[in-house]
């Protein structure tokens, strides 16, 4: 019988994926929408978009993140069931980007909670965001 | 005493984390049954300060902030303050520079449109029109990696011209996407409009009259599919509107259907405008893309652009320096979101997210403008008005130094 740790057994196939949009541009959102159309077509490894957090393995953080989002941020990242992978996408969500001198930034997502993988890019292709998760699969 | 339970209205929250939404805002419906009689809108969740952050940068610098308000109209902000800093340094640009920009104009309008129609298919139930359209939505994105290197946020515009030009030897390939483009539209508007389910869902649901539209000061597609035929690039024509022939397209209806008619035909103008800059390409000089602008002198100036959801309006004060003291954006959302109140009220619950969907809501161009909470209690300590009175009293102070 093969051993294999929780959090690999985890996730090991099939994740579910649960949006969450910060102050963004819009850009990484219908990127990561993109992802989802034919051509990357990530449903095909199982993916899929969930409308709740609670059903989902993954977080993708996209756009900055303001005084208000923040609540919300903390608010979501409690109830997703854990373990969970959070993975911030864009330039915003990794470090604040060109929104960082802004008055109402509240700091990059891994100053609020724990980030797994960073994805750069203003915003990352599709491609980019593919390759950013199976990196972060193949490491758990 | 009884508690009336049937007349209460009953709260419907939609957001501020929706799945039907790809950005965070929250609707409330009041609704008594399963008709809404009221909607209320909070915001907030997607400001960033973008204004403020302007007048620290430097002009250059500006246009890379302003490509960040949206990423899906990420041409029609630069577009707006570049025609808004070439009235304030009074500079004609070459006709080069006015073909790129009108293409790729034209081609933001091309993807935002189908983006939508995607979407609106998502929220009608048709997730083969949405898979499909996004799909039609690709070789749009190849061409503007082609053109301008990224996929979105193109970084063309500078003032007194664009950053890249299009050589010669590209045009072919560009047409040639165009022709697949243009076959793939034709299949898509056969479709759609002869749809018996998109009819019956979409004809007389969120009717907008005419005067709704003067009433609310909608613009872009929403107006145009109220009969009110308005739109920048004719109005007040830029870049390379002017040299080229195209019509504004207007529906009379008002209904969701009658908005997708709009903008699938305007798809069709769009391709035909950009083919006839492509012709106007071949006669200019390659290389010949810009002015040199040294510096700005000091002085106010406003810029319009028509972009894919409507009139987007920038308003800049200088003083000679090197970055804005006053920089001001409207975004057409701002004002197409309010006909909410008129589209979804006597609706069903059903209708009035297609409804809401219709005008092409785009909320993180619409958040400049922020009431000043207390973080602690989440009590508001400053409202609009107070902010107002604020600047205007600064205003005061400045006055009395100068």
């Amino acid at each position: 019988m093969l051993k294999l740790g929780f959090k690999s057994y985890i996730f090991k196939k099939s994740l579910w994926l649960f949006h969450f949009g910060g102050a963004s541009c819009n850009n990484c959102d219908i990127e990561i929408l993109d992802c989802l159309t034919p051509r990357y077509d990530v449903e095909r490894f199982g993916m899929l978009l969930v409308g709740s957090v609670r059903h989902a393995d993954v977080l993708l953080i996209s756009g900055s993140i303001n005084q208000k989002d923040k609540v919300r941020l903390l608010e979501i990242y409690k109830q997703a069931p854990k373990p969970i992978l959070v993975v911030a996408i864009g330039a915003c969500s990794c470090t604040g980007g060109i929104f960082a001198e802004g008055n109402v930034f509240a700091g990059p997502v891994d100053k609020i909670i724990p980030v797994d993988a960073y994805i750069p890019g203003c915003p990352p292709k599709p491609e980019a965001i593919l390759a950013g998760i199976f990196k972060l699969l193949k490491k758990k | 005493m009884k508690f009336d339970y049937m007349s209460k209205p009953t709260i419907i929250p939609i957001g501020p984390y929706h799945p039907l939404q790809a950005e965070p805002e929250l609707f409330k419906l009041y609704c008594d049954g399963e008709i809404v009689k009221d909607v209320k809108w909070e915001t907030g969740y997607n400001h960033r300060g973008i204004e403020k952050l302007s007048e620290s940068k430097t002009f250059d610098q500006v246009f890379f902030l302003v490509e960040r308000i949206c990423g899906i109209c990420s041409t029609s902000h630069p577009f707006a303050f570049a025609n808004c800093m070439e009235e304030i340094v009074n500079v004609e640009i070459p006709d080069r520079a006015k073909y790129i920009r009108s293409i790729i104009g034209e081609l933001e309008r091309i993807h935002s449109h189908l983006l939508w129609a995607g979407l609106a298919g998502h929220f009608l139930g048709y997730n083969t029109v949405f898979m499909w359209v996004w799909k039609y939505r690709e070789p749009v994105l190849d061409l503007f990696e082609i053109i301008t290197g990224n996929r979105n946020s193109y970084a063309m515009f500078k003032i007194g011209g664009v950053r890249r030009d299009i050589p010669n030897n590209l045009v072919p390939t560009i047409q040639k996407n165009l022709d697949a483009l243009k076959h793939k539209l034709d299949l898509l508007i056969g479709v759609v409009m002869d749809d018996p389910v998109i009819h019956a869902r979409t004809k007389g649901v969120g009717v907008l009259t005419k005067q709704d539209i003067i009433n609310f000061a909608a613009v872009g597609p929403t107006a145009r599919a109220s009969g009110v035929a308005i739109d920048v690039r004719q109005d007040d024509p830029y870049a390379a509107y002017p040299l080229v022939n195209w019509k504004v397209i207007t529906a009379e209806e008002g209904d969701v259907f009658a908005k997708i008619a709009v903008r699938l035909l305007e798809m069709h103008e769009s391709v035909s405008i950009i083919e006839q800059c492509l012709e106007g390409l071949k006669k200019e000089k390659e290389g010949d893309i810009e002015v040199k602008v040294k510096n700005v002198p000091e002085g106010m100036g406003t810029g319009r652009a028509e972009a894919p959801r409507g009139e987007v309006f920038h308003f800049v004060t200088t003083d000679g320096g090197y970055s804005p003291v006053r920089h001001k954006v409207r975004a057409p959302s701002y004002t197409n979101i309010s006909t909410f109140k008129k589209s979804c009220v006597g609706q069903t619950i059903s209708d009035a997210t297609i409804s809401l969907a219709a005008v092409d809501p785009c909320y993180c161009c619409t958040e400049r403008m922020a009431m000043v909470y207390d973080y602690y209690n989440k009590k508001p300590i400053l409202s609009g008005k107070d902010m107002i009175k604020l600047s205007q009293q600064k205003t005061e102070e400045l006055k009395k130094k100068l």
